[in-house]
């Protein structure tokens, strides 16, 4: 009976212990980001809100250590999720202060990856919790879902090719909860032929995509503070 | 008959009262782009406080949305000026006692009405041409161009810098044949009045009648409806809809509903083959001696 009490314990113990452990692998996964001091990346975005109508975008993105992130459209309008797209890789894992969890595992695209909850220490931190699905044989970040104070839950699916070297990514699907969007037709002067509502109702509540591929990163080649201002 | 209608549009244009339309579309869209230029920023915040889910970046008010705008709120407005003159062109005539003296000349009551129809054509053409300089060009000129985003009731349109112009070029074209319905139907209603007063508040009359009956979504007006002009008058909008493929992204140099547009052009011809047809036959059988 003893013995058994002192496996058990032994058992928690150890899993408690493992559970808290997780800090070493997002420091692995960030010291392969750490290679880049900044980059900049033409693109092309894709944007998919149910109540928004817009065409394939040419953007360019912009980074900087340790967190100044800059999108860009090769001109005309932008359309973008609040406070959301600046949330990049590089900008999660610079932060210092957190506590890793081990939360399991999962497959993503085919990879095989660890599930790691960050919890900032930092209570005014925008951050609440983000959990991190890490490929530990490529030490690549797969999937990220963030949870904000003020702009709801973004997820983040990454697919790597070219330069996976430096953690950075070909592909980014952005994920994000879009509020209804309304306007009296007393201001648009339209007004809707009855059965045009039923339709409309029927796309409510679906979660805003943004896709961004990118193409020809430049690495570590300087970029001048004017291009975050 | 090109001489007569040289004739009628010399006579409209001698007529201090025709300038007034150019007069207060100037004026109108001077305070419209005045007013946006001075204090736009507050205009745009209030729209885009309703996407407060996204961070929108670029020159939202410029040239091509501001000239969305003055049309969203002129277009209504115009067939009162296109009235003023088009409900005068015979009504007119016949008030100044001068119709019998006209009609006296080596021309058929046809040609006679013809040449005032295409006259009061060229005069709304001209109105519109104007309304465009102004909206569009000198809009591009002061507010610069860019994307135009479109807020509508339910959903949001951003169509790309280089597929607006046609656009209006489109829905400038429509808005013709739409202005010429409204002048047909003032010419058509001065066939039978002595003065112009007559015609002009008849003409506007139908119309604000017919704008309310449209509006109003009550089943058994929908019948009647898709057959009314002023249901179809607002369609220009329809240009700037674009079509998404199955991941929602806009296509490019498309329009939503390219069918309901011939639809609003062959109703609204239809109305103007009705009524100058219609003015034709009643002027034909009017008496012109008492």
């Amino acid at each position: 009976m003893r013995k058994i009490f002192v496996f058990f314990i032994t058992y928690f113990i150890v899993a408690a212990t493992t559970a808290q452990d997780m800090t070493p692998l997002v420091k692995k996964a960030r010291a392969k980001l750490d290679l880049v001091s900044d980059y900049s990346a033409e693109g092309v975005m894709k944007t998919d809100i149910i109540f928004i109508k817009a065409p394939i975008s040419k953007i360019k993105v912009y980074f900087k250590k340790p967190n100044k992130f800059k999108l860009k459209k090769d001109g005309g309008i932008s359309l973008l999720p609040k406070g959301g797209i600046s949330v990049n890789m590089s900008t999660i894992v610079a932060v210092d202060d957190y506590v890793a969890l081990a939360a399991g595992t999962a497959i993503i695209d085919g990879y095989k990856t660890t599930i790691v909850k960050l919890l900032p220490n930092n209570e005014a931190s925008n951050i609440v919790l983000t959990t991190m699905y890490i490929d530990e044989e490529n030490m690549l970040v797969r999937k990220a879902i963030t949870t904000t104070k003020e702009n709801g839950t973004y997820e983040m699916q990454m697919q790597y090719g070219a330069y996976a070297k430096y953690g950075l990514p070909d592909k980014v699907y952005f994920t994000f909860n879009t509020k209804d969007y309304k306007l009296p037709k007393g201001i648009t002067l339209e007004f809707d032929e009855p059965g045009q509502k039923n339709e409309l109702d029927k796309l409510k509540n679906k979660k805003g995509k943004v896709e961004i591929s990118y193409t020809n990163y430049v690495i570590n080649k300087g970029i001048s503070e004017d291009v975050f201002k | 008959m090109w001489k007569l209608t040289q004739i009628e549009l010399y006579k409209i244009f001698q007529r201090p009262r025709t300038f007034i339309s150019f007069g207060a579309i100037t004026a109108l869209i001077a305070a419209v782009q005045i007013g946006l230029k001075v204090d736009g920023k507050s205009y745009v915040d209030f729209m885009l406080s309703t996407t407060s889910s996204l961070e929108i970046e670029g020159n939202i008010l410029n040239g091509y949305l501001i000239c969305y705008i003055i049309l969203q709120m002129l277009l209504i407005n115009v067939p009162l000026l296109i009235t003023l003159i088009a409900a005068d062109m015979i009504s007119g005539e016949a008030n100044m006692g001068t119709l019998r003296v006209l009609l006296t000349k080596p021309f058929s009551r046809t040609e006679f009405v013809l040449a005032k129809f295409f006259a009061a054509t060229v005069y709304t053409l001209l109105l519109l041409i104007w309304l465009a300089i102004l909206a569009l060009f000198v809009s591009m000129l002061v507010f610069g161009t860019d994307d135009l985003f479109l807020f509508k009731s339910s959903y949001i349109v951003l169509i790309k810098e280089t597929d607006v112009f046609w656009r209006y070029c489109g829905a400038f074209a429509f808005a013709a044949i739409a202005m010429t319905t409204v002048a047909a139907l003032g010419f058509f209603l001065s066939v039978f009045s002595e003065n112009s007063i007559g015609p002009i508040v008849s003409t506007m009359s139908i119309i604000v009648f017919l704008t309310v009956l449209s509006t109003m979504n009550i089943p058994f007006y929908s019948l009647i409806k898709p057959y009314l002009f002023v249901t179809h008058m607002n369609n220009w909008k329809e240009f700037f809809d674009q079509q998404v493929n199955e991941n929602n992204e806009a296509i490019i140099g498309t329009i939503q509903s390219p069918q309901k547009i011939v639809n609003s052009l062959i109703i609204l011809v239809l109305h103007i083959i009705g009524f100058v047809g219609a003015s034709i036959y009643f002027f034909r059988k009017r008496d012109i001696l008492s």
